[in-house]
């Protein structure tokens, strides 16, 4: 049989739900016996090279290419899950969503105290994505079918939900896992 | 105001923080709203940081720190006020008096504020202007209005009816509200004041109070249902150098104005009830919560404590009870539905923002100033007279097996006799509505926005606290009302305005939940988007307090109840479509770096 293949992506995240899956430890190499790892910064394949079983995508949509990236798997994975706080919910980028984009802009490459921009030019290369007027979170731009909440979501947690979706048995979560207070 | 008068005001209440709401009535009673220059100076004299004093300050809606006009119209904007026409009164304000949706107009003049309830669903379109009540409003009486504001009139010159009956009619209240009060029970019927505490209480020990209060097996009214006795018990039994009664008079479930009738008919019996139950758990002191809203009956209550203290029934040894003595104020709220909520009503009491205690210690261990502290609502002291009057035995033969004595309930809406009926628990929603002539029925939200909204299938189901609980709102529509545009939509910007924010889910939820109903109202919804809310609603249960745990209930039971109001707008052969224009959301920052958009 064929081992199940996992795709991952960090879309407007801190790489700290990526650096968390890392988190498991020796069940890497367990990890790697289960599954085939596809598009993902774990193993930098940066295309799909086949359809997919389980996409874990980190990071809300704060820009068109986290959108099309987001789109893509969506089309490429068979189940796909936002894994932590900023995929399910946007997390800190989302503290943006009250002040608009301009302002956003503005105080960054123009009047922020630390700017230096003598020309006052905004990054405005067409190879750059295009900064979104909010930070979206993933479930309201493509159906998302699982969450794993956490900032992060600890090692042992997507340890046990990756483990449950590749055997195909319904996992009793710890309490203790998905607790944050 | 000068630095000088508002040291005097410090200085009248002790400069005690815990006086601040009474400290901010009376600088927005001068001058309508509290300057930066006063947040500073009380801070100075009430040793509140200047910070603190504004989370207080912008917590409650009546309290500003800015202008809100000469005349501050305030207009209802609950789900009753809109079917009475609300929209076309605020189009007259808006359109011919130049006044702007919840802002001042330009010259200043007239104020224009949405709130929610003011407790006057039975007479609406009604508005608060300057703390005076204006019901059964019309376009044209908006327009004299207006006309009577420009001229500078006052507020008593704009009335163009009678005073209500009954005693809105006082010297000391002289108010147009109507009582409505359309069936009697034990609780309404005409009694003489005072008559239980010098014939019964003054021959009883607290000890057999409390027996028939249990005895009786009285349920707090304001609608989570408490056992009463037990709650007194509990006080009595906590230590404490003091003990407190609260009546809670804070009446914000829309579509409840119950007490507002008990409050201007029965202020006596209510303050008997209060003194009983001083007397039972062994208290001195009483606070009567009003919510601003009433505050046209401030000095009428404030009169009938007074006459009450000269003839000897408040102070010491009411009555002429040897060892006991109890004395009462009010307390002014400043708009704020979630101080109903009893933890929430003690910290505003305190002076504070008005957000729910984490419990335990619960307020009968640690109430007031952490005192041991009994907050019934106004109807249970009114019932709590009867039964020591009558006896718990004759009570407790009253209603249902599991709910005893009778209820006052509040019905609005689209029926024929809006107003109050008292009722004996066991009454079926059927018999209820044709006894307030209500025709063509299609939903009954009862209990107000925290309870359940009813659908016709439903009618046989029975008012009691196992069944359909009630705190004394039912708001009915009939079949020209759409169940999710007049009714939840408005019920859930209620919740989102209501939240005091402190527990995340309270905070966030109801907003989210709201962006689903748009979403479906817009025809963009799926199956998806109603198994999302109700996900997303069975998580309100983790918050602090029962407004939180009943925020999400307008969408939860209309989509129990009224499913197919949901289904009829949905997509169909798709379980998902995003609500993300990609075009619309990448516009600006296109704009602004001079792109073209993504299409």
């Amino acid at each position: 049989m064929n081992k199940p293949v996992v795709a991952t992506a960090s879309l407007a995240g801190c790489f700290g739900c990526h650096m968390s899956l890392l988190d498991i430890d020796e069940r890497l190499v367990e990890l790697i016996d289960l599954v085939e790892f596809n598009k993902s910064p774990i193993d930098d394949i940066k295309k799909f090279t086949k359809d997919v079983d389980i996409g874990l995508i980190e990071g809300g949509c704060c820009n068109t290419e986290n959108v099309e990236v987001l789109k893509e798997f969506r089309k490429k994975c068979k189940t796909l899950i936002s894994l932590g706080e900023c995929a399910i919910m946007g997390g800190l980028p989302a503290l943006r969503n009250d002040i608009t984009v301009s302002e956003c802009l503005a105080e960054a490459y123009l009047d922020g105290p630390t700017t230096v921009n003598e020309h006052r030019i905004l990054p405005n290369d067409e190879e750059l994505p295009i900064i979104l007027n909010k930070v979206y979170p993933c479930h309201e731009v493509v159906k998302m079918d699982y969450f794993l909440p956490g900032c992060p979501p600890s090692a042992d947690l997507i340890w046990e939900a990756l483990v449950a979706l590749i055997t195909g048995e319904e996992k009793e979560i710890p309490y203790a896992l998905i607790k944050y207070d | 105001m000068t630095q000088h008068e508002l040291k005097i005001i410090c200085e009248k209440n002790h400069f005690d923080r815990h006086s601040l709401m009474d400290i901010l009535h009376e600088i927005h009673d001068h001058q309508g709203f509290t300057t930066e220059e006063d947040i500073r100076i009380l801070s100075e004299n009430l040793k509140i940081s200047e910070i603190d004093l504004r989370q207080t300050i912008s917590f409650y809606h009546f309290f500003a720190c800015s202008s809100r006009g000469k005349y501050t119209i305030y207009l209802n904007n609950s789900a009753i006020s809109n079917l009475k026409g609300r929209e076309e009164i605020e189009k007259v304000f808006i359109e011919e008096g130049g006044c702007v949706k919840n802002g001042v107009s330009p010259d200043g003049l007239i104020g224009l504020y949405e709130t929610p309830c003011i407790g006057m669903s039975d007479q609406e379109p009604a508005a608060l202007i300057n703390g005076r009540i204006f019901t059964n409003l019309t376009a044209f009486r908006a327009k004299e209005l207006l006309h009577n504001m420009k001229k500078g009139l006052p507020l008593e010159d704009m009335y163009t009816t009678v005073y209500g009956d009954g005693r809105n009619a006082h010297p000391e209240m002289k108010s147009i509200v109507r009582n409505n009060i359309r069936r009697v029970g034990p609780l309404l019927r005409p009694s003489e004041k005072m008559q239980v505490l010098k014939n019964q209480v003054s021959q009883m020990s607290p000890e057999q109070v409390l027996e028939q209060v249990k005895l009786a097996e009285l349920r707090g009214r304001g609608g989570a249902g408490f056992p009463t006795g037990l709650k007194w018990q509990f006080c009595r039994m906590a230590e404490g150098k003091k003990k407190y009664v609260f009546c809670n008079a804070d009446e914000g479930e829309p579509g409840t104005f119950k007490d507002r009738v008990l409050l201007t008919e029965k202020p006596e019996d209510i303050i008997e009830g209060m003194i009983i139950a001083g007397y039972a758990i062994g208290a001195q002191e009483g606070v009567l919560y009003l919510r601003y809203e009433y505050k046209y009956m401030k000095n009428y209550l404030e009169y009938i404590i007074q006459t009450l203290r000269e003839e000897g029934f408040l102070g010491k040894n009411p009555a002429g009870i040897k060892g006991f003595s109890f004395d009462m104020r009010i307390q002014l709220g400043a708009g704020s539905y979630v101080c109903g909520e009893e933890s929430a009503l003690i910290e505003s009491t305190e002076g504070k923002r008005g957000e729910p205690r984490s419990r335990p210690p619960f307020p009968v261990e640690k109430g007031y100033l952490g005192y041991p502290t009994v907050v019934n609502n106004v109807e249970t002291f009114c019932a709590a007279v009867k039964i020591v009057q009558f006896g718990g035995d004759w009570y407790n033969s009253l209603g249902t097996d599991e709910s005893k004595g009778t209820k006052l309930v509040s019905v609005s809406g689209d029926c024929r006799y809006p107003g109050i009926y008292e009722l004996e628990w066991g009454f079926t929603m059927r018999d209820v509505l044709e006894m307030v002539g209500a025709k063509e029925t299609r939903a009954v939200q009862m209990g107000g926005p925290s309870g359940e909204l009813v659908n016709k299938h439903q009618f046989d189901r029975i008012l009691c606290y196992s069944d359909l609980a009630t705190g004394g709102s039912i708001m009915i529509f009939d079949r020209r009302r759409n169940v999710i545009e007049d009714v939840v939509v408005n019920f859930m910007e209620f919740f989102i305005n209501e939240s005091c924010g402190s527990c995340v889910p309270c905070r966030n939820i109801p907003k989210l939940l709201k962006e689903k109903l748009d979403k479906i109202l817009s025809g963009k919804g799926t199956s998806q988007d109603l198994a999302d809310m109700e996900r997303w609603g069975a998580m309100m249960k983790i918050n602090r307090c029962g407004l939180g745990h009943t925020a999400a209930h307008p969408i939860l039971s209309s989509l129990k109840n009224f499913r197919s109001h949901y289904e009829r707008k949905l997509r169909k052969h798709t379980d998902f479509i995003s609500d993300v224009d990609l075009l619309e959301a990448s516009k600006e920052a296109a704009e602004y770096t001079n792109r073209e958009p993504v299409i």
